[in-house]
């Protein structure tokens, strides 16, 4: 019980990644990056296809080896306690091969502070209470995504990591997702997303960091970064045009 | 064609007079089959999540070996099965040549590639769909491998059912092993067998149909399960 109660009153942000590098497959992904993401805010990675921001995510997130530098949460070195308070929603959402209750279900099983009926509330936030019992590989592309948000969300996370949540969805499911963010940004939740949409960015995001080619180039208020990009490349990227 | 209308009648006189032979055969066939089918599964199951799971050095070459495993010929593991349980073979002392144990462990080595390289190949796919997910859910190894199990269950189930194809088919290894005697290991292929080399053609022909009975109602449940499962997408 008591285990519990310390962990959910962890702190993890402000988030501090110091001269991180990572390498996939032997090639350099994240360059000697440094930033902080602060407490209870919502940020976005803005850069180019390759730029490493899905990486980025994943390695905060735990999914990939850091090279060199490190990253802190509010202080202190990850742990299993630590990223047990976070939660990842993929680009590509995977999903269990079950039915969407089942899937909720599982994280049930793990997260054993929360129940069936927390289950069937957030499954009603993301539209999906008329799919108990569908199963959850057979939903469309924007139905999979909120399943996926809404499985997130079940964890009660700390911090949640959004990589390229809403990319090809419908306007419905764009909007449903945007207002759970914003909904859980204001519970307290520290949020990071990755976008290639810039009107979702300035909708929802308070600080900006663009990266490019694994470094980052700005990292700023949104409304700065947006009105008067500092670096080259973030205003050509802005603009629409090629980085190379 | 004269014998073949004589072996449908034939085979259903001695299922619907319920012919004492007949079902002695049908039941040694069916048990010698299930009880090697499970046993194979429960050295099979667990190795194949090993070899899918786990990696260390020699696990290609492991894989490789069950994989070639797969089309053992029958008779070459009646015959090495047969040298090592005979008399004089190293574990003749256990006294089992010609006893329906021998035709079980015939039928396991012929049936654990099978189960072990299928399911190596299913729980992989799987776990390879959701290392990241797991990863992230830091969920224990321990609970990642019964998610795997439980969701690649109706895949592992036709893993089975094609096991048991392969053992209640066989004729090659239980022969050789378990010597096809009457009321002690006659099974319905070695019945078979015999029956044809007396020139009881339409006899053979009969318990071949009961025969070819039970691999369609196989191979039907195993049909019934793939669509079940696709069209709940659990594949």
């Amino acid at each position: 019980m008591c285990n519990i109660k310390f962990i959910d009153e962890l702190k993890i942000s402000p988030i501090e990644i110091v001269n991180l590098s990572t390498k996939i497959n032997n090639n350099l992904i994240l360059d000697n990056i440094s930033f902080e993401i602060l407490d209870k805010s919502i940020t976005a990675i803005l850069g180019p296809n390759g730029a490493g921001k899905s990486v980025l995510l994943q390695t905060i997130n735990g999914l990939v080896p850091i090279l060199k530098g490190k990253i802190t949460f509010n202080s202190e070195e990850t742990s299993e306690v630590i990223r047990k308070k976070q939660a990842m929603v993929f680009q590509t959402p995977t999903l269990l091969r079950r039915s969407v209750l089942d899937n909720m279900e599982f994280i049930n099983k793990i997260n054993k502070e929360t129940n069936i009926s927390d289950a069937k509330i957030l499954l009603k936030k993301v539209g999906l209470d008329d799919f108990y019992n569908h199963p959850a590989r057979l939903l469309s592309g924007g139905e999979k995504q909120r399943l996926s948000l809404a499985r997130a969300l079940l964890l009660k996370p700390k911090l949640l990591l959004l990589d390229e949540p809403t990319t090809n969805l419908d306007p419905y499911s764009l909007k449903l997702i945007e207002d759970l963010i914003l909904e859980e940004s204001i519970k307290g939740t520290s949020i990071i997303l990755t976008t290639h949409d810039m009107a979702q960015a300035k909708r929802l995001a308070s600080n900006i960091i663009f990266i490019n080619k694994g470094k980052v180039l700005e990292q700023t208020e949104a409304k700065v970064f947006f009105r008067k990009p500092v670096t080259n490349e973030a205003r050509k990227y802005l603009a629409g045009e090629i980085l190379l | 064609m004269n014998i073949l209308l004589e072996a449908f009648q034939q085979s259903f006189d001695l299922v619907f007079n319920f012919d004492k032979d007949l079902f002695e055969i049908l039941f040694l066939s069916l048990r010698v089959s299930l009880v090697s089918l499970l046993l194979s599964c429960l050295i099979g199951l667990p190795l194949g999540t090993i070899l899918a799971i786990k990696n260390f050095w020699f696990r290609d070459s492991i894989l490789i070996i069950f994989n070639t495993m797969m089309g053992l010929p029958p008779v070459v593991v009646g015959l090495i099965v047969y040298i090592i349980i005979s008399r004089s073979g190293p574990l003749g002392w256990m006294g089992i040549l010609y006893t329906p144990t021998a035709m079980i462990i015939a039928q396991m080595i012929l049936i654990i590639p099978i189960i072990v390289s299928l399911s190596a190949q299913i729980i992989e796919e799987i776990q390879l769909e959701y290392k990241n997910l797991f990863k992230s859910l830091v969920i224990s190894s321990q609970d990642a491998v019964k998610a795997y199990l439980f969701d690649a269950r109706y895949s592992i189930l036709t893993v089975m059912l094609a096991g048991f194809g392969r053992a209640i088919s066989e004729v090659g290894a239980v022969i050789i092993v378990g010597g096809n005697i009457d009321h002690l290991t006659r099974v319905m292929t070695t019945s078979i067998a015999l029956e044809t080399s007396k020139g009881n053609l339409s006899l053979a022909l009969a318990l071949g149909i009961i025969l070819l009975l039970i691999a369609l109602t196989v191979n039907f449940l195993l049909i019934r399960l793939k669509i079940t499962a696709k069209r709940r997408s659990y594949v």
